[in-house]
């Protein structure tokens, strides 16, 4: 019986350490014959190579270290602006698929299933090499609101000039301390005294009026530089100053987030299907208004069946951000396992460091996960 | 007194209001349709603003006039009902409507009206439309990558001989019925590996070696998809029922091993294949390109698969597991007899997203220069004849990814009705 249990457990670490121990000595064998060391030595080597679009001061001098710093930024942003994005699209589009409106359902439900079957690949390519090609050309872009332009070469918006911007992000930190403080106290009220404060509203005018009174007591002051046509050539023109947004980022965001946006619908219907009648109905019948019921019954039960697979999708479209070396925009995996690898050619080291990252961002994310569910999930009693 | 009226629509005035409501409508439909199809705009005589929204407005006014309840007109309460509850939705309606009116002519113009599929150059590109004749050029590329033009009966046989074998389990009599499992998982893919190797791949038989890096387009996604779907899908049973199992080593190796794949994204499995990979193997031992993508993507699937089958294992009451062991069945019986052909049948929606994942996730296998289907239009793209019809390129791909990819979710759909069983 012992036996039985113990001698599976042994073969497969057997075969574990067998194929680890083949693996690692095969590597020892060729960077022997090839004349490679292994070492993480070269993040602190000068990288000598470019990068087109980075959110920090970077050049061909810094570090291994600080490129993957830049990759690491990039894909950030990227997955940060997909997720903002596709929420928003997601959710329109989830809420629309319940519309009790026949023509708005079925445009959802053929929104889902259009992007949803198409490789995300091939929508970045679209988007990338047929639909922002077929933009006009920087001297021919016509302005939007007066000031920004939509070209081949990127978006350019005005760009905020601040003074003392560290002072209006305090202000903007200070409110969302106070809010978080009136939530609290509005709880408790609720809890002990059944009395309701408006919260909502509360927090909006706190989030508003803390950060614009420091216009005028702290000295916060905020500029625009507008995008201005240059000349380069003849036939050369270029937008210089403001905000340009290059049009890898552009296409990537835009697949990203429309593709996600149909699994966040997904969820989002489930969950507000997954709240059964009664609950409405039993609401209702204690004397709850609508709004009461919406915040206080539905949400709470939907966000809880809604949130862990949204997460999930998040995850996915951080994981699906690295596509963007197939259109050259620089992130983790372009810059650091394709630029750099090139260089270096320490491919152990390197492929080892960008699955770590993804793996480190994957899992932190996962086990954040698992202890929101715990927490939110219903004690039966 | 009759302006009242008109304002709040009820049933007294039912038919005078039902003729302006629907008057209206039909005329800001009319004016968004002329003014699309035809370019005539009938209010030009009024200042531009008002023109472009006064078929909105028409329209606004002539639903909310048709808005009553209770009419008896069978139609007109099911119009009501469906697309015209209250202003809010009317105004969306109207939206939509006016939105699918205007897409349609440059649509249509560009796909069909003003396009050339004749000729083979491209001069014969005339119109302001597709070039269909560009996708008809490059279409034996697009389906068969670089392989050699005279040997493409070969890829096709190999084809129809998979389908084919895949279709034995519709036919197979009563009596070996029970056989199909150990063909499928075992026997088919054996044969389809064969198959491919001697047909596709050549050197005997008299056939010519076509090594693979010629192979490409869309029969490459359907070879790097049926490998990995085949491979993945054992495997990951395995570590599912590794990830359940009581024994603590097998336990966390499955554990570390889904764990692992799950939390990377395929396009650094890919680079490892291509680039870290040979690294662990003995100089002397050569592996293709192709087979090291397709374990890569196989292991990476079966991460995802494991999860799935993990989730139908979860969904079993305990009844199953304790009625199995005290009919005495041991581990093994107990589990390929009772509970997998269960577990199996629930996740069958899980499954079929998890495999269409995997055909959506082949063309990336580009990354790695395999030039599937997605390859093969960067590469045509780039072609100094053909420069400047990326558009008709990815228009052409997403419809037959569209195709596949619609047509797997609607199988798994009919499927999961099929083996619906009630609890």
């Amino acid at each position: 019986m012992k036996l039985k249990k113990i001698l599976p457990q042994l073969a497969t670490l057997f075969v574990v350490i067998l194929i680890f121990g083949f693996f690692t000595m095969n590597a020892q064998l060729n960077m022997e014959n090839r004349g490679i060391d292994f070492g993480y030595g070269f993040l602190t080597q000068e990288s000598s190579f470019d990068v087109q679009f980075s959110l920090i001061e970077y050049s061909g001098s810094d570090s291994y270290g600080r490129a993957y710093l830049v990759g690491l930024l990039n894909t950030l942003l990227v997955s940060v602006l997909g997720i903002i994005i596709c929420t928003i699209i997601g959710v329109i589009i989830g809420i629309a698929r319940l519309s009790p409106n026949y023509l708005i359902r079925t445009t959802a439900a053929w929104y889902v299933e259009f992007f949803r079957n198409i490789p995300l690949l091939l929508q970045i390519f679209f988007w990338y090499y047929a639909a922002l090609r077929a933009l006009p050309l920087p001297q021919d872009a016509e302005a939007i609101f007066g000031s920004s332009y939509l070209t081949i070469k990127g978006f350019y918006t005005p760009s905020l000039i601040w003074k003392n911007l560290d002072i209006f992000i305090y202000s903007v930190i200070a409110a969302i301390i106070a809010i978080i403080f009136v939530r609290i106290h509005a709880k408790r009220l609720r809890e002990n005294e059944g009395k309701h404060l408006p919260v909502l509203n509360i927090s909006i005018a706190i989030l508003f009026i803390l950060p614009i009174l420091t216009f005028f007591f702290g000295g916060v002051n905020v500029g625009y530089e507008t995008p201005e046509l240059k000349q380069l050539a003849k036939t050369s023109f270029k937008f210089e100053g403001g905000l340009s947004i290059p049009p890898e980022l552009l296409s990537l965001v835009i697949a990203l987030s429309l593709y996600t946006a149909t699994f966040v619908a997904e969820c989002v219907r489930a969950g507000i299907q997954g709240v059964s009648k009664g609950q409405r109905e039993a609401a209702a019948s204690i004397g709850l208004n609508r709004k009461q019921v919406l915040n206080l019954i539905i949400m709470p039960q939907a966000l809880r069946i809604i949130i862990p697979p949204t997460t999930n999708q998040y995850l996915n479209l951080t994981k699906n951000s690295s596509l963007a070396a197939a259109i050259a925009y620089p992130d983790l995996v372009l810059v650091f396992a394709g630029t750099a690898l090139m260089q270096t050619g320490k491919a152990i080291e390197i492929v080892s460091i960008t699955m770590l990252t993804y793996l480190t961002l994957s899992l932190s994310i996962s086990f954040f996960m698992n202890w929101y569910n715990a927490k939110i999930a219903i004690v039966e009693k | 007194m009759s302006i009242l009226n008109l304002l709040n629509p009820s049933k007294d005035n039912l038919q005078s209001n039902l003729y302006l409501g629907s008057f209206l409508v039909g005329i800001s439909l009319l004016d968004v349709f002329l003014n699309s199809f035809l370019k005539l705009n009938i209010t030009s005589f009024l200042p531009s603003i008002i023109s472009i929204l006064l078929p909105f407005f028409l329209g606004m006014f002539g639903l909310h006039l048709m808005r009553i309840e209770f009419s008896g007109i069978k139609n007109l309460d099911r119009l009501n009902k469906n697309i015209n509850t209250n202003n809010f939705n009317a105004a969306l309606t109207l939206l939509i409507i006016f939105l699918i009116i205007k897409a349609i002519p440059p649509v249509i113009s560009w796909m069909i009206l003003d396009a050339n599929i004749s000729g083979d150059s491209k001069d014969a590109c005339t119109g302001s439309g597709a070039c269909w004749t560009y996708i008809k050029v490059w279409f034996k590329r697009f389906m068969y990558g670089m392989y050699p033009n005279e040997q493409i009966w070969r890829v096709n046989l190999a084809f129809i001989f998979l389908v084919v074998l895949a279709f034995v389990g519709f036919i197979t009599p009563q009596k070996y019925r029970n056989l199909l499992t150990l063909y499928y998982v075992v026997i088919y893919p054996i044969i389809a590996f064969i198959l491919i190797y001697y047909l596709i791949s050549g050197g005997e038989f008299g056939l010519e070696w076509v090594e693979t890096g010629a192979w490409g387009g869309l029969s490459l996604t359907f070879i790097v998809s049926f490998f990995s779907l085949i491979f993945c899908f054992p495997l990951g049973m395995a570590l599912a029922l590794g990830r359940r199992t009581e024994l603590p080593i097998i336990k966390y190796v499955s554990v570390g091993f889904i764990e692992f794949w799950r939390g990377v994204p395929l396009i650094t499995v890919l680079f490892m294949s291509s680039v870290m990979f040979p690294m662990f193997l003995p100089e002397d031992f050569f592996m293709d390109k192709l087979v090291r993508v397709i374990i890569a993507i196989s292991l990476f699937e079966a991460a995802y698969v494991a999860e799935v089958i993990r989730g139908g294992l979860q969904a079993l009451p305990r009844g199953q597991y304790d009625a199995a062991k005290s009919l005495g069945m041991g581990y093994w019986k107990m589990h390929i007899f009772v509970i997998l052909p269960q577990a199996l049948k629930l996740v069958i929606p899980g499954m079929a997203n998890t495999f269409l994942a995997l055909v959506k996730d082949t063309p990336l296998i580009f990354v790695v220069g395999l030039a599937e289907l997605a390859g093969m239009l960067q590469m045509a793209k780039t072609n100094p004849k053909w420069l400047g019809y990326a558009m008709e390129g990815y228009v052409f791909a997403a419809i037959i990814f569209w195709i596949i990819c619609y047509a797997m979710s609607k199988y798994s759909y009919n499927l999961e009705l099929k083996y619906k069983t009630d609890r």
